[in-house]
Parts: C-alpha cells; sequence; structure tokens
C-alpha cells in the first residue's frame, strides 16, 4: 500500500484534525483524448496554498479545484465532473469565482487546476449568479416530472436546483420530446428529455470501459445519447451509465419504477459475484433486494460494477431458489421441516462413517460462502466428519498450494508495476472490474501489458505483447522467456522475436521497479478447462522465479480465496497453512484428533464415489454437474455416491440428485466477512431478512449437533473472533478494524508489521455514489453499516463464543501456554515440479483440433439464468476457429458443425477468427444449449476434437 | 451501395495517411462516402468506423452534428431555400412555402418520384440576389415563385443538366489536394495553378457523376463560390434552349 500512499499527499481533515485524509490521484489525460485534453495534466507534486471562500487550505499542486474543495469541505455543484473520470468542462455547473490581476473571472472548477495563492469563491454573488444561470439553461429542456422519474429524491439535478437553481422558471415555450423511453441495452432505458448532455455514460463508455457503444447525436437542443441502429450497449458494465446519470435519463430495467430512493432500506457490503470483491451498497424494500450500487473503494473497484454483480442480486427473481428444506421421497424432492432434514442428513452421514470412516465422506464447494462459514465448514469437515476431502474448487482452478504459496500482489501493486503478464483467464469476463483496472492502469502508461494466451481475450488490445502458445506448452513459454539463455528458435509455436521482446520486457520491469512494490506481477488462471492444471501450476512456479514477482490469482469464483484461507481445500487448513505443519497446533485449540493425511480433491472426490468409495457427499453451495469440467465424470460420481446433502440457495442440477436440500441464505441474508483474490479481508452487510433459510455455518453447527460434536457457535462475529485468534493469517484483524473506518476498503491480510493498513478515508462524491452517500447523509441505518452489531469497545455482542469443547486459544490460556504448539507457518511455495514424462494428451486422431473453453460473463451458470433480466443475456454457443480451419473443413461462418471427441458430441454454429491460431476450436464453457463439459475427459492432459459440417448426426 | 467501392477505400487510405491519428480523417471520408452513396448508410458508417479505428456510433454521432451529412437517401436535386436574414427581408418565406406546394413536401421531405429534396437553409451567401437558392450547391439567386416553378421545370426536363450536376457529385472536397500546402504532394507551380475561382465551363458533362477524377486533375477546394454571376438565374439563359 506504500507505493499508494507516495501518490497521493495527506492533508489534515479540517472538521476533524484526528483524521488524516487521502488525496486521490488526479485523472490522467490518455492518448485517447485527442483533442479534448484539458488545460494541463496535474502531475507536480509539490503543495500549494489556497484561499477557498476566504479560508487557506493546502491543496496539491496541479489538483483540480473541485477536488481540492472537496478535500476542503466545500461542495462546488457539478454535474459532469467525475472524480475517477477526466474531466471535459462540459456542464459549467461548477463556475467559480477566481481572482486575478486583471479582475476575477468565472471557471470551471474541474477543469482548471489550482495555483500557488490562488483566491476563489465558490459562493460570491458573482459564481451563484453564474451557477444559477447554468442552472436555468439546463432545466431549459428537463421535464418536471420528477414525482414520475426515478431519480427523485436522488437527483443531483433536483438536490442542486433546490439549493443553487433560480427557484422559478422564465421559460414558456415547449420542451423537447421524445419517443420513450427507449432501451438502447437489455438492461438499460432511455428518457432522452431528461438527459442535459454531461456526457458522464459516453466517457463511461469509451474512457473507462472501452466499450463506447454509445455517443451524442446531433446538435443543439436536439442533442441526444444514441446507440447506432442495430447495435445496442451491450457492454458488460452498462450499470454504471445508470448509477453515474446525474437526472433520470439512464434507468435499469430491473429497478425501473421498483421503488423510491427513500423508501431503501440499504447496508454496505462487498459483491461476492466474483473474487474482485467489489464494495458496493446493496438497497431492499419489502424485505426484496433491489439494486446494487458501486462504492468508491479506492483499492479495489474505483465505484465500478460489473453488469453480472450488479444485476444478478438475490429476489431479481425467484426462479429455481430454495426457501425450506427438501427431502428425497423416491424420484421426488419434497418440502420438509428443519428439524426432519437435519436429522435425516446427519443419519445419512453417520451411517457413511460408520461404515467407511471419514475417508468415505466429502464436501465439495465452499466459495459461495463467507469466511466465517467457510471456517465452520472447515472445521466440521476434519473435526465431526474427520475427513480432510474437503475442496472449494470444482477441478475448474488451480492447486490450492499454488494459489496459497504463491506471493501476492493487490490490484493497486499490479495497476502501478512496470509490466503484468497475463496468464490463462480473459479478464474481461471473468473478472471484470480488475480489467477495468488493468485498462486503465495500460491507458495512463503506468504499467505494460503481456499476454501468454492461447486465444483472444478483452485484453488482448492493451499488450504490448502477446504470445499466443501452443495449448499444453505453457511451461516451456514460461521456461522460454525466464531461462538464462534465451532461446534461438520458436517454443510452444510463438517465434523467438516474441519472445525476446517478452524477455526485454522482463528485464525492464526489474530495471524500473520501484523500492516497495513488485517488478512484475503475474495474473495466474487456468487457460482452459479442456487441460488440467499441471501445465499452468508449473508454469506458476517457474514464473514465480523471476525478480521482484508477484502473483494475482485469477480464480473467479466468488469468494474462492477466502474458502482457500479458511481450509476448504484437502492438506490446508485454516489460515493458509498446510495440514502436515498444522496439525498439532489445531488438534490443540480444537481439541480434537485432525485426518491423518491430506485427503481428496473434488476430481478425486468423484472418481471415489463413481466407485463407490463415497458414502455421504455434501454439495456446498456447488453444482459439479455443470462447472466440473468432465460432466460424464460428475454424473457418475453423483450417481455413485450413496447419500448426496446440499447445502445451496437454488436449485441447481445437481441439487435436484440431492437426498436432502438444506437452503442456505444468500448473500445479501447474512452477515460475514470476505476474502478477494488480493487476500483482502471487508465485512459483508446483510439488509434482508433469511427466511426460513439459515447461513451454512448454522447448518454445520446443528449437523455437528447431530452428530455429537458441539461446535458451540452463535454468530459470525463469535466465529471472527475465534478466526483471528487461531488463523496465522489473521492475526490483527479484528471487529474493530473491519468495521472501524478504514474497514470500508478492506484488510489485506496477512496484516504486515506496520499493522492494518490505514489507507484512505475519502469523502465520496454523492454524484457519483449516490446510495452510499445517502446513507452518510441522513446516518440511515447506522448500526447496519458496521459489521456486527456492536460497536468498537461494547462487548456485549462480540463476546468469543468460544468452541465449547475446545481448549481456550492462546491469548488466555495461561497456565496451558507452555504447552501450546508453535504458530504454524503460512503455506510456501510449491516445489518446483520435476519435468514429468509427458503423459499421452488424449488421442489425438488425424485432423483433430486442440480443445479450449474458458468462461464468459453471461453463462449458463445459476446467477445468470435465475435472472429474469439476465438469462437472455447469455449468448448462443459457437465454435470459434481460424478461417483456414473452416475453410479446410469447408464450413462457412454461421454453418452448423458437429464437435466429438471420445467422451461426446455437440452441436454448434461455427464462427471464423483469424486471431485463433489453426489447430485450435474454442467453445465458451457451458452456454445455455452447449455443454462443452459433455466433450472433456478431465484424467486427459489436454482434449482433441473433431469437427465436422451438418448437425447432429 | 453501402461500404466504400474500392477506388473510394484507397482514397479513403490516402486520406488517412495525411494524419497522425486515423480518426483524425472521419469527416473527408465521409464525404467520400457521402459523394458515393449520395447519403450516409448505416453500412457505410460501419466501415467508415472500421478504418478509423471508432465504433460506428462515435461516425455517427460525428456526422450528425453536420446539417449537410445526410443519413437518409435524398432527391436528385437538393433544393436548399434560404431563410436567413436577407433572404427572409426579401419574402424567403412566401418563397418556401411556395416550394412546398409546388414540390409537394415539406422541408426535409422527398418527392415520391425521388427528384426534389427540399430543405431550409441558414445563409447561403448570396445575400446580394436574396432570396437566394441552391440546387446541389449551384447557386439561383432573386427568385420569386414563379421562376422558382420555372426552375423545377428546368430541372425536371433536364434542361439544366450542364449547369446542375446530379446529387451525389456535390461533395467537391478533396483534401487531398488541399492539403498539400504544407505536405509532401503538390508543388509551388500546382498551387499557383489551382483555380482560385472555378469557370462554369468546367463543370462539363463528362465531369459529372459520382465518378473520381483521375490522378493529378486540379479540382475545386470548396462549391462554386464563383458561379454566382452566371448562374444567376436570368431569363435569357432560362429562356436559351439547351
Amino acid at each position: 500500500m506504500s507505493e499508494t500512499n507516495s501518490a497521493v499527499s495527506q492533508v489534515a481533515d479540517p472538521a476533524d484534525p484526528g483524521v488524516v485524509v487521502h488525496l486521490r490521484k488526479p485523472p490522467v489525460v490518455t492518448a485517447s483524448a485527442v483533442g479534448t485534453a484539458p488545460p494541463r495534466t496535474p502531475s507536480a507534486s509539490d503543495t500549494v496554498t489556497v484561499t477557498i471562500d476566504g479560508r487557506q487550505v493546502q491543496a496539491k499542486a496541479g489538483e483540480w479545484i473541485i477536488d481540492a474543495a472537496d478535500q476542503a469541505g466545500v461542495y462546488i455543484p457539478r454535474f459532469c465532473y467525475h472524480p475517477r473520470m477526466k474531466p471535459v468542462g462540459m456542464c459549467r455547473m461548477c463556475l467559480v469565482e477566481v481572482e486575478g490581476p486583471r479582475g476575477s473571472t468565472l471557471m470551471p472548477a474541474c477543469f482548471n487546476p489550482v495555483s500557488d495563492g490562488m483566491t476563489l469563491h465558490t459562493r460570491s454573488p458573482k459564481a451563484l449568479k453564474a451557477q444559477e444561470g447554468v442552472l436555468e439553461f439546463l432545466l431549459v429542456n428537463h421535464p418536471l416530472d420528477c414525482p414520475v422519474c426515478d431519480k427523485g429524491g436522488e437527483c443531483p439535478l433536483q438536490d442542486q436546483t433546490l439549493t443553487y437553481g433560480p427557484g422559478e422558471t422564465r421559460f414558456v415555450e415547449e420542451k423537447r420530446h421524445w419517443d420513450k423511453p427507449i432501451a438502447i441495452s437489455e438492461l438499460v432505458y432511455l428518457d432522452r428529455e431528461r438527459c442535459i448532455q454531461c456526457g458522464r455514460c459516453v466517457r463511461f463508455a469509451d474512457e473507462v470501459a472501452g466499450d463506447a457503444l454509445i455517443d451524442f447525436a446531433e446538435r443543439g437542443d436536439r442533442t441526444e445519447v444514441a446507440v447506432f441502429p442495430d447495435s445496442p450497449y451491450s457492454s458488460y458494465f452498462s450499470g454504471n451509465v445508470v448509477q453515474i446519470c446525474p437526472v433520470g435519463a439512464l434507468t435499469s430495467k430491473p429497478y425501473r419504477f421498483k421503488a423510491r430512493p427513500w423508501d431503501l432500506e440499504q447496508v454496505e457490503t462487498t459483491c461476492t459475484s466474483c473474487a474482485v470483491g467489489c464494495r458496493t451498497v446493496v438497497q431492499a424494500t419489502q424485505g426484496q433486494v433491489t439494486r446494487l450500487i458501486g462504492v468508491d473503494s479506492d483499492p479495489v473497484n474505483w465505484g465500478w460494477l460489473c453488469d453480472k454483480g450488479r444485476f444478478s442480486y438475490p429476489d431479481a427473481s425467484d426462479a429455481g431458489r430454495v426457501s425450506v428444506p427438501m427431502i428425497r421421497e423416491g424420484d421426488e424432492l419434497v418440502e420438509s421441516t428443519w428439524a426432519e432434514a437435519i436429522a435425516k442428513a446427519a443419519s445419512g452421514i453417520s451411517a457413511a462413517l460408520r461404515f467407511g470412516g471419514g475417508s468415505s465422506v466429502g464436501v465439495i464447494g465452499g466459495a459461495r460462502l463467507t469466511n466465517e462459514d467457510a471456517y465452520v465448514w472447515s472445521k466440521f469437515a476434519r473435526v465431526a466428519l474427520g475427513t480432510d476431502n474437503v475442496d472449494a474448487q470444482l477441478g475448474d482452478g488451480l492447486p490450492a498450494q499454488t494459489v496459497l504459496g504463491l506471493p501476492r500482489a493487490t490490484i493497486d501493486q499490479a495497476a502501478a508495476a512496470p509490466l503484468v503478464i497475463t496468464v490463462g483467464s480473459d479478464v474481461k469476463d471473468e473478472l471484470p472490474v480488475l480489467y477495468i483496472r488493468l485498462r486503465h492502469a495500460v491507458l495512463e502508461g503506468a504499467t505494460q501489458l503481456v499476454e501468454l494466451n492461447t486465444t483472444p481475450t478483452g485484453l488482448s488490445p492493451y499488450a504490448a505483447d502477446t504470445a499466443r502458445y501452443k495449448p499444453g506448452e505453457l511451461a516451456a513459454l514460461a521456461v522460454a522467456i525466464t531461462s538464462k539463455s534465451e532461446p534461438t528458435g520458436p517454443v510452444a509455436g510463438v517465434d523467438a522475436s516474441t519472445i525476446a521482446s517478452i524477455r526485454g520486457h522482463i528485464s525492464r520491469a526489474g530495471r524500473e521497479a520501484g523500492p516497495s512494490g513488485p517488478a512484475v506481477v503475474v495474473l495466474i488462471a487456468r487457460p482452459s478447462l479442456a487441460e488440467n492444471d499441471e501445465q499452468v501450476a508449473t508454469a506458476a512456479r517457474i514464473l514465480a522465479e523471476i525478480p521482484g514477482v508477484a502473483f494475482l490469482s485469477g480464480l473467479r469464483r466468488g469468494n474462492i480465496h477466502g474458502a482457500l484461507d479458511m481450509g476448504m481445500a484437502p492438506g490446508i487448513l485454516p489460515g493458509r497453512v498446510a495440514l502436515d505443519t498444522a496439525r498439532s497446533y489445531y488438534e490443540h485449540h480444537w481439541a480434537a484428533e485432525l485426518p491423518a493425511e491430506a485427503g481428496l480433491d473434488t476430481s478425486g472426490m468423484l472418481v471415489d464415489a463413481a466407485r463407490g468409495h463415497i458414502g455421504a457427499l455434501v454439495l456446498l453451495g456447488s453444482d459439479p454437474l455443470v462447472d466440473f469440467p468432465d460432466a460424464d465424470g460428475a454424473l457418475r460420481g453423483l450417481v455413485g455416491a450413496r447419500f448426496v446433502v446440499a447445502v445451496d440457495t437454488h436449485l441447481n442440477e445437481s441439487v435436484r440428485r440431492a437426498d436432502v436440500v438444506l437452503p442456505a441464505a444468500p448473500w445479501s441474508q447474512r452477515r460475514g466477512t470476505f476474502t478477494n483474490l488480493e487476500g483482502r479481508v471487508s465485512w459483508l452487510g446483510q439488509v434482508t431478512s433469511p427466511g426460513s433459510a439459515w447461513p451454512e455455518w448454522m447448518i454445520a453447527v446443528e449437523l455437528a449437533a447431530r452428530l455429537g460434536v458441539d461446535l458451540g457457535y452463535e454468530s459470525p462475529e463469535g466465529i471472527w473472533a475465534e478466526i483471528e485468534k487461531l488463523s496465522p493469517l489473521h492475526r490483527g484483524v479484528t471487529h474493530e478494524v473491519l468495521s472501524g473506518p478504514y474497514g470500508r476498503d478492506g484488510v489485506v491480510v496477512p496484516v504486515g508489521a506496520s499493522g492494518h493498513s490505514t489507507a484512505a478515508v475519502r469523502p465520496l462524491d454523492p454524484m457519483a455514489d449516490p446510495g452510499i452517500s445517502s446513507a452518510e447523509r441522513h446516518k440511515v441505518a447506522a448500526s447496519s453499516l458496521s459489521y456486527g452489531r456492536a460497536g468498537a469497545g461494547s462487548s456485549s455482542a462480540m463476546k468469543p463464543a468460544q468452541p465449547r469443547t475446545a481448549q481456550a486459544p492462546a491469548s488466555d490460556s495461561g497456565p496451558d501456554a507452555q504447552v501450546e504448539p508453535a504458530t504454524p507457518p503460512l503455506v510456501g511455495l510449491p516445489p518446483v515440479p520435476v519435468p514429468s514424462p509427458s503423459k499421452p494428451a488424449g488421442s489425438a486422431v488425424g485432423g483433430a483440433l486442440t480443445l479450449v473453453t474458458r468462461r464468459k460473463m453471461w453463462d449458463g451458470g445459476t446467477a445468470v439464468q435465475s435472472s429474469t433480466y439476465l438469462s437472455g443475456l447469455a449468448p448462443p454457443p459457437v465454435l470459434v476457429a481460424n478461417p483456414a480451419e473452416l475453410a479446410a473443413l469447408g464450413v462457412a461462418e454461421g454453418e452448423k458443425v458437429t464437435v466429438s471427441s471420445a467422451k461426446g458430441s455437440l452441436t454448434v454454429a461455427a464462427s471464423a477468427d483469424a486471431g485463433v491460431a489453426r489447430g485450435i476450436a474454442v467453445i465458451a464453457w457451458n452456454l445455455p444449449g452447449g455443454r462443452v463439459g459433455e466433450l472433456i475427459d478431465a484424467g486427459d492432459r489436454l482434449n482433441f476434437v473433431s469437427v465436422e459440417p451438418g448437425g447432429d448426426k | 451501395m453501402a461500404r466504400l467501392n474500392p477506388d473510394n477505400l484507397a482514397h479513403a487510405e490516402e486520406l488517412i495517411a495525411l494524419y497522425p491519428h486515423r480518426r483524425s480523417a472521419l469527416i473527408p471520408i465521409l464525404h467520400v462516402l457521402q459523394e458515393q452513396d449520395g447519403y450516409l448508410s448505416e453500412d457505410g458508417m460501419a466501415h467508415v468506423a472500421e478504418l478509423v479505428g471508432l465504433e460506428p456510433v462515435e461516425v455517427r454521432g460525428t456526422a450528425s452534428f453536420y446539417d449537410m451529412f445526410h443519413f437518409e437517401p435524398v432527391g436528385r436535386y437538393l433544393v436548399a431555400v434560404c431563410t436567413n436574414i436577407a433572404c427572409m427581408l426579401q419574402g424567403a418565406y412566401r418563397l418556401l412555402e411556395h416550394a412546398e406546394e409546388t414540390l409537394g413536401v415539406a422541408p426535409g421531405g422527398t418527392t415520391a418520384d425521388g427528384m426534389f429534396t427540399l430543405e431550409d437553409a441558414e445563409c447561403l451567401a448570396l445575400c446580394g440576389n436574396a432570396p437566394c437558392v441552391t440546387v446541389n450547391w449551384r447557386f439561383f439567386g432573386d427568385l420569386d415563385p414563379p421562376e422558382f416553378d420555372k426552375l423545377v421545370e428546368d430541372l425536371r426536363s433536364g434542361r439544366l443538366d450542364g449547369e446542375v450536376p446530379a446529387h451525389g457529385t456535390l461533395s467537391r472536397v478533396r483534401r487531398r489536394h488541399a492539403l498539400t500546402a504544407g505536405g509532401s504532394a503538390g508543388s509551388a507551380s500546382d498551387q499557383a495553378a489551382l483555380p482560385n475561382a472555378i469557370q462554369p465551363e468546367s463543370d462539363t458533362p463528362e465531369s459529372q457523376g459520382p465518378d473520381l477524377p483521375a490522378p493529378g486533375t486540379h479540382l475545386d477546394l470548396s462549391t462554386r463560390r464563383s458561379t454566382t454571376a452566371t448562374a444567376v438565374v436570368d431569363a435569357k439563359h432560362l429562356e436559351s434552349p439547351k
């Protein structure tokens, strides 16, 4: 975090001298701003003194006047200015009076930097008259339909008109009329007559998201925001334009006419849709979640959300929601009661335990749980089930030791590192807001990007170098770009000049690296679900030898990093420690015997289950039938397991096959903490009641009780207190830290020697984050804004709920201190892999193509498909191949082809893309109507398919 | 026709090469596109977007700022009636109303036979002969309603074919030549030889139509500024049988 600190200056908040306030980095002009460059790009870092409304304040030289005023607690009205975008000075609302040698002049505060000795007035008669005039002009064509407008009550135009406006209009002519509303995408409606042409949406689309699919058209009073005919604004980030629109011109389909803002209950929380962990406000009315709003978290999301995170909230629709326990009666799942369902689940599990012991039970899933849930389930599995067969990943990620053992970077470090290397995933589809951050860093010139990927991705246009390597040869490529000697010929299908250029980037990064941040940040992810993780794990270990390297994990599923940190992986215990090294420590603290050996991962459990060796399988918010790369293997496993308990929020395909279904409380209905891909722990707020569903930790406690083990937890706060005491990773991350003012941005674990990060208590721009700022203004739901119910210092609700069956942990163990085992070390780097004699890579029959499959943002998964608004956004499945490949097959663009492997076949349309190398067939993972998992054999190093023209044969 | 044809595509690439940023060539290429089709079609704008590295909506957004770009097919003759102050004082609105009646379309409309598109325009720079009209950027001044009808009749019958080429050649901007002053192409003698004023006789039938001129041909830089004197409709001109 220290490089962040160096990039911002600190000034005392005049309102509260005790609080250090960090100034946000000023926006940076990129090459795309041709023709709109502001007068001067702020770059100097020295401090200047400015007099604002008669008060002397310190500001950073080159900072925009509006930012300096914000820091000084002086609010200047605004519409077009957004703290995370380049200023354009379009709306003229922020005119202030600046004194100069030839008299005072009006200047837009968002478009002029402060200079030393500058004297400006924001409320002088001249400034007020100008602001009033601008508002009168803006209102000339703005309808006064506030009572039926969704923005009414939280509208910057409404608010600022009341504060700065003229009160009466002199405009008697007819206002503009348009067709309304027009749908500019599946999710966003546009009411053009309300638009005040601030350009926030247009600028966001181009500048922030890189999808310039909306722009102004026409001129003067006919100016409108428009899409090109038949080309909707189908951006992954379209919801943000609704959030930042300062009037009601852009509204979202799911929220339109659903609620009035003053009726909403809200709580700040973290989005758990993917592993980025964007900060957000979730708002609900009448017990139903209605809307999400991005919160500007400086180290993470800058206020942006992707549409999947924003619109896939629970209650968006209830398709397939589980709300009551169910038990199997014959072929059907019938509604039951908690008592009956828990008893049935426990008896099934005990039968399996009696029959085959701990190795005959397993827990698959856990990435959708909170940290507290994951900790309790991790402990439940080891202590109550006596098994280490626990895996939060579904055979579609990376080896846990690789993820946990590699040195970690933060997103800020990646954005500031001289070089970022992306391996494998398509960040835009899988970790969308990380794509926004990396794209911004590249355009800003803060970092350069090298992409190692078999096929083009959303970040490819921004890469300085791209290595399109042959699938299955990633490790060889990693050796070539890191080894001492330069390769002379092509490696892994990448020519020598590209490799030399990438090597040049790595050595340049080593020279340019600052003292505090990593030189190279590698974003490591599984390149394809149609190849196993051997190559990428090897490559990670090789790339870890680059001097000054740090890693970001590309695992995408919700709280997967929290689950792994809490031991939801075979051979791993809570706190990012290994079972071998931490066994005695946890046996001491948990007062129970732990499994003797590392257990099975998901793949191993499914294979064992298919052989009839698994007596009871718990599906913990997971759907192996859809998510496990080998659909056939998953089906055999689920059929082979004698008893299946599913703990889930939705009736997905795997859950439908369970013997007992226990309804879990979805994300907005429970408290807890979340860990993102950086290891950043932040708190989750609860806004709606769980009804008859339970949080997962409670289910584990009840199941354990039926199995004769009293885990003793009563609240997530109690669980966290135990985690903070026991887990070597989470030491020092107390309730007080998480729920205090610094907790909004979360705390990266492990906390360094200097204590937790104290960065960034920033004023939020109410024009950018309407939800939370109104929460702060009105102190709405003050109690629910902090993690847990108790404030700092209060102990009533935070009384550590000690496990009644366990010894007291370290700090109060007193006389037992001398027998307490030492704190185990965190998991280290995985061993350097020994090059294995290459296994036969599937059966490559003549003319076969290597299958490459990755996830799209809109897919066939539960989160998307259970929402009425999102289910239609998933594209139809297509086979993408090189045009020459299709020509060789005699297939035209759009024609149906049959793709077959040894496992099965699939009929999809063909599509040509010259960016895909020959010999590769790309099909996106599990889109509706094309289940790629049916083609894949998880045991194969690579999977090959043959393609034939024509549909189903 | 929709996308740029091969000749115009080559021309577009030449225009792009003149600028440090590809997108800077947007407006000149849009002129080429409008010259090709008579208007800016969606496919055409999408093609231009590909060429200059923008999204189609950005191309349309830029083009729609300008009145002289058309987004719908227009008639063979684009009749613009000036309603700015000098013409207004000389009865421009009476003339415009009459034009609407004669052509049977409102401003912005095109006659059913595809011959005429009527527009009301701001100052066309022929205030000395107000009220004035341009037809495909050729000037006709001092018009009253009967003269307007006569003009329409002459256009319809083809008697003015020599004077007024069909719409589609209306864009006479040739940046390739215009930008040679500080650039590489074109010599001082070229500049000197560049006609400052356009001789009406240069509008011979063989130079009409959407065909591009041979490379190296000198072209007018703007609309027919000098044609005012000769193109003003006078009785003699109109009566002379063509």
